[in-house]
């Protein structure tokens, strides 16, 4: 049922979830259009990574309905890539031997999927640390390891759940145009989750601005500035600063 | 090498010396504590006689470990696999540890004969343990993160197993093996005492009735030494598996 002319790829609607009584989002509605580049802001503990842990399947939605390509899932374990703010990595195993652990545990053809695995290698930019272990490089290229990674699993949609946030301001700024890169070279749909406001309006065309208990949209911005953003666009300025003042406003 | 390093041997060289004054200068009868000069003595003079002795304790613990890890392995990973069937048999693994050993040493002679089958099962019996606990433990405690990874790359069990529960579990796995193999000797002596052709226990018991002290010391010495040299053996072959660092 794959369906290239289809707008929404991804819908969620009618989503709840309340643990101990307590409702963190009810009647949750989020549609998320292909090869666009979407963005959850919200403050910290509001409930954003709940909501991924129920589009991953971690757990289990109260109730909603997901609607992937007009098929109704219960999750989208089989058809999502998720990376998260701590890489995962393994120490185990080498660069190479991690980025290729999704080409592995999918049963593919290894002779062909690691020249994929090299190109991406090249083109993140960790070229000649293919056997180098986690432990031996910095926190920014294993970021950029966990992305070859998210790539290997092949799957139109990306789930990124504060990728960057473990990160230093400059590291952070150099992954965001990699990230940038999902969208436009690899044509990957990504749902983003982050606390930065700056990050959201770099990187989506369609930031959701959520508030906290219970979670729910305030506010949805479509942003058609291209890509890549600078920072002094006042346009982006504009929005930021209503952001702020709305984020304010519920604090 | 720093100065702290050479703290163990300095304490060892004062208590091998204090032990040596004490029983030449206070004439303590060899047949009661022999100081340590004979007893290494006699452990080296008397290795022909010892040798074959220890040759039996040796393969007694070494088919112990083998045989536990042939069962501890499988079984945590089946109790890791199936928490229904940890549940059901937890309760039988703490009972067999809480039997004391010895309570069923002459029974296990009874049934299994004099020979060398008796003190292997003690010694699996007691290796056992540790190492089915230390795994099952090791493999629980893998970050559920990693879990989810693996649950979204639909990797099969068998494939989470071998690429990350088996490996985040092996530093525990070792920590119980290394226990296991130390108190490996005190099974396979046991089961010697209690009656037994050939071995360090065996040895043990005819010279203390025969009041040869100071072989009954070789025969301690002996048996220390191999299960330190397989506390050593393990943490060796720990150090050539885990190479990463978490």
């Amino acid at each position: 049922m794959n369906n290239p002319g289809e707008r929404h790829m991804l819908q969620i609607t009618g989503a709840a979830k309340s643990y101990n009584g307590q409702t963190v989002f009810s009647g949750l509605n989020l549609a998320v259009e292909r090869e666009q580049f979407t963005v959850l802001v919200g403050p910290s503990g509001c409930g954003k990574s709940t909501l991924f842990d129920g589009l991953t399947g971690a757990i289990g939605l109260d109730r909603g309905r997901i609607s992937w390509n007009h098929e109704i899932l219960t999750h989208l374990g089989h058809h999502a890539a998720y990376m998260q703010q701590k890489d995962l990595l393994l120490p185990w195993f080498s660069l190479m031997e991690n980025a290729l652990l999704p080409a592995k545990t999918g049963k593919q053809d290894m002779v062909q999927m690691e020249p994929v695995a090299q190109k991406l290698f090249v083109r993140l930019g960790l070229n000649g640390y293919e056997s180098h272990y986690p432990h031996e490089i910095s926190g920014g290229m294993r970021q950029r390891c966990a992305l070859v990674r998210t790539l290997m699993f092949n799957r139109d949609l990306i789930l990124l759940d504060e990728p960057l946030s473990a990160l230093d301001a400059i590291t952070r700024r150099s992954l965001q145009s990699l990230l940038l890169l999902l969208q436009t070279a690899f044509k990957k749909t990504l749902l983003m989750i982050t606390h930065d406001i700056e990050e959201a309006l770099l990187l989506g065309d369609e930031v959701y601005l959520f508030s906290s208990q219970p979670m729910r949209i305030k506010e949805r911005f479509v942003l058609d500035q291209p890509k890549p953003r600078l920072f002094s666009d006042p346009g982006l300025l504009k929005i930021k600063r209503h952001m702020l003042e709305q984020l304010e406003g519920a604090l | 090498m720093k100065l702290i390093d050479f703290i163990p041997a300095v304490l060892v060289a004062i208590i091998l010396g204090l032990w040596e004054g004490a029983t030449r200068f206070m004439e303590i009868p060899i047949f009661i504590l022999p100081p340590p000069s004979s007893i290494f003595t006699t452990a080296v003079v008397k290795a022909p006689l010892i040798l074959p002795h220890a040759a039996t304790t040796f393969s007694e613990i070494i088919l112990g470990i083998f045989m536990a890890l042939g069962t501890a392995v499988p079984l945590a990973i089946i109790m890791f696999a199936k928490p229904a069937l940890e549940k059901t048999l937890a309760p039988f693994l703490v009972a067999s540890q809480a039997i004391p050993v010895f309570a069923i040493a002459p029974l296990l002679v009874v049934w299994l004969g004099y020979g060398i089958a008796s003190k292997v099962f003690m010694a699996w019996i007691i290796i056992f343990f540790p190492i089915t606990i230390s795994l099952l433990s090791g493999l629980k405690s893998c970050d559920p993160e990693f879990r989810v990874l693996f649950r979204l790359m639909g990797a099969s069990f068998y494939d989470t197993l071998r690429w990350l529960y088996w490996p985040w579990a092996l530093p525990q796995f070792f920590a119980g093996l290394k226990v296991g193999v130390t108190v490996a000797t005190i099974g396979a002596v046991i089961g010697e005492w209690v009656g037994a052709q050939q071995g360090l226990g065996y040895l043990m018991i005819q010279s203390n009735a025969r009041l040869q002290v100071d072989l009954v010391f070789a025969a301690i010495l002996w048996l220390t030494a191999m299960g330190l040299g397989l506390w050593i053996l393990v943490g060796v072959v720990e150090n050539r598996i885990i190479k990463w660092k978490v």
